[in-house]
């Protein structure tokens, strides 16, 4: 493959992607909007979870202390520059790229949390990690709770609305992107190696330590992301849209659609998010829905409605691509030849 | 001359009050078959163990290619040319048989997270490298046509083929296997003996063998060590350790005992 093809294929789904979503921007109505950022906005959540949870087998329970961190670096960036025109920009131009920073900084102060959530609870594993990431997660919430500077309980309002479906597609997208690339990397395989079995993959020379913290922080580098998407959304961040019940609905998410598997964090969060906006009547019930669901699951599918498979991977989906390959050349294709680890995202554009 | 690839020198192994391993020297060369045995409870695995980084020599030094290793992490220690295997198989079980040899084949590697992201031409050049690589040591073990199978349903005796080759692709100096053989017929052990001799050959490794059956390490290996409650009681070629009555006696009274408490079929005399 050469570099252009390569470079292309990088950019790609963005491409295909950007358009649509800019097109879709003035012709949505604003309810329908809002829904659609929530979902773009799980995506980036659970996909980002499963590196951490899937991927590398590790519970975590804090993302939505992540969130939060993301969230009120964006809000300082963009209550504090709303005043200020780059120079010989017009306005519009310079609030996105204004805004544009503000995620790029909310991605890399999440990130440096999670490497200082990473690095000390990390030599855990199991139960005591998923205890210790929740403990950090309100921690995380209970200093901002009592810092003047962000607002304390109130948090930060007035946020200007910046958040669109460009903005919060192309998130995601690059979310499902960045997990895919993982997937099919040495990075990821050593993620999976830790999944599978800790001992083993130290004796291979992977070291475990060192990407549990990597696969730690990547998640978390999104989780800001998310959040500072959903504050500028709903143009305020408070420190109550960010305790440990967000995480859990994130956990839900990517157990729901399989650890491990990047279409079906992808599809549990978009399906999670539009039922729970639809059955808004009964909002009381929410954790009930969500409880019953988990256990529902547990009892007829423990390994999530994909397992760590894809949706290409699932006899279904192969059957139907092998009927359209061989409808296509007389050849006709083989399941193990349809299912190629070495290409990039296919069928996330 | 330059270093041996592995110099154990009187290592000792304390937990607590109890001496796993006493004073354990060995030197290997190159393309050296060393054989390890003892009664079960003496000391091997923990030997490997201390070797291998798991646990760290309470005395004594472990040092790879003239280098000092002990109390480093295990990764790192298998970076420096020890790699392993493990008497209880320890695969990535879901993984596919290549993704399992190509997790072990990073040595070298230098792309990382972004390169990934970006498919830069670095992480593409390693990518094809490995996969290359993977496929080399999958064909060395005879599992090229179990490529794309999910590990944990391969055969019993694949799976520890794998395990084998999976060690082989971190490009070690010294390969140390916990009972290859365990749970194998008379036949599959003489095949997977050979197999071992050929790799020994073919990438001029010294090759450390944890072995219960003595008749099977016996026509394998040039040097023998026995251990028994955590002390070499005989090192020396296989013809030396059969007589050696220090030997017989651990074997034999061990097995004797057993066989009166617990009825254990002793491995080694009975076949």
């Amino acid at each position: 493959m050469s570099s252009a093809r390569a470079v292309f294929r990088s950019v790609l789904p963005f491409l295909v992607g950007a358009p649509i979503l800019a097109l879709l921007q003035p012709v949505m109505p604003a309810d329908y909007a809002i829904i659609l950022v929530s979902v773009g906005v799980n995506v980036v959540l659970a996909t980002s979870l499963n590196v951490v949870n899937g991927f590398t087998g590790q519970f975590s329970l804090g993302h939505a202390g992540f969130m939060a961190v993301g969230a009120y670096t964006a809000a300082k960036i963009t209550v504090g520059l709303s005043g200020v025109q780059l120079i010989l920009l017009p306005e519009a131009v310079s609030n996105q790229l204004v805004f544009a920073i503000a995620l790029l900084a909310a991605m890399i102060t999440a990130a440096i949390a999670g490497v200082l959530v990473g690095m000390p609870s990390l030599r855990l594993r199991g139960d005591y990690l998923a205890i210790v990431t929740l403990g950090f997660g309100e921690i995380i919430r209970s200093v901002i709770e009592n810092m003047k500077f962000l607002g304390q309980a109130t948090g930060l309002s007035g946020l200007p609305a910046r958040t669109n479906l460009v903005w919060v597609g192309m998130s995601a997208i690059a979310t499902v992107v960045m997990a895919r690339r993982l997937a099919v990397s040495t990075q990821g395989r050593a993620l999976f190696a830790i999944r599978e079995d800790e001992v083993a993959a130290e004796a291979m020379g992977v070291d475990t330590t060192g990407f549990k913290v990597r696969a730690f922080v990547i998640s978390a580098a999104y989780a800001g992301l998310a959040g500072a998407l959903i504050s500028h959304a709903i143009l305020l961040a408070t420190p109550r849209m960010f305790t440990f019940i967000r995480s859990i609905e994130v956990v839900v998410m990517v157990v729901l659609g399989g650890l491990g598997s990047i279409t079906g964090s992808v599809i549990s969060a978009i399906v999670l998010t539009i039922s729970l906006e639809a059955l808004r009547e009964f909002q009381a019930y929410r954790m009930v829905v969500y409880a019953a669901l988990l256990i529902a699951l547990m009892l007829l599918r423990p390994q999530g409605l994909f397992g760590t498979r894809e949706l290409w991977d699932l006899p279904l989906f192969r059957r139907l691509t092998r009927n359209r390959l061989a409808a296509a050349g007389p050849a006709g294709a083989s399941p193990a030849e349809v299912r190629d680890d070495s290409t990039g995202p296919k069928g996330v554009a | 001359m330059s270093a041996p690839p592995l110099e154990i020198s009187h290592v000792t192994m304390r937990f607590g009050g109890l001496k796993a391993l006493v004073d354990f020297s060995l030197t290997m060369q190159p393309g050296e078959l060393v054989g390890l045995i003892g009664p079960n409870g003496a000391g091997k695995t923990t030997a490997f163990n201390a070797v291998t980084g798991v646990y760290t020599p309470t005395e004594g030094d472990v040092l790879v290619a003239g280098e000092r290793v002990n109390g480093l992490r295990p990764h790192d220690i298998c970076v420096k040319g020890v790699a392993r295997t493990f008497q209880n198989i320890r695969l990535f079980r879901q993984l596919t048989a290549l993704d399992n040899v190509r997790i072990a084949c990073h040595a070298g590697a230098t792309s990382g997270f972004f390169d990934s992201l970006f498919l830069t031409a670095r992480h593409r050049r390693e990518e094809a490298h490995i996969l290359r690589r993977a496929e080399e040591y999958l064909a060395v073990m005879g599992l090229a046509h179990r490529r794309d199978e999910i590990s944990r349903n391969l055969p019993y005796g694949e799976q520890r083929r794998l395990e084998i080759a999976r060690a082989l692709a971190t490009g070690p100096k010294v390969l140390c296997l916990d009972e290859p053989a365990a749970g194998m017929n008379a036949a599959e052990k003489l095949e997977l003996l050979a197999l071992i001799r050929s790799i020994r050959d073919r990438f001029g490794i010294a090759i450390l063998v944890i072995e219960h059956d003595m008749r099977v390490v016996m026509g394998v290996s040039e040097r023998m060590l026995v251990l028994d409650h955590g002390i070499t009681i005989a090192h020396g070629k296989p013809e030396e350790i059969r007589r050696n009555p220090k030997v017989i006696e651990a074997y034999l009274g061990d097995a004797y005992l057993e066989e009166k408490h617990i009825a254990v079929p002793v491995e080694g005399q009975a076949r």
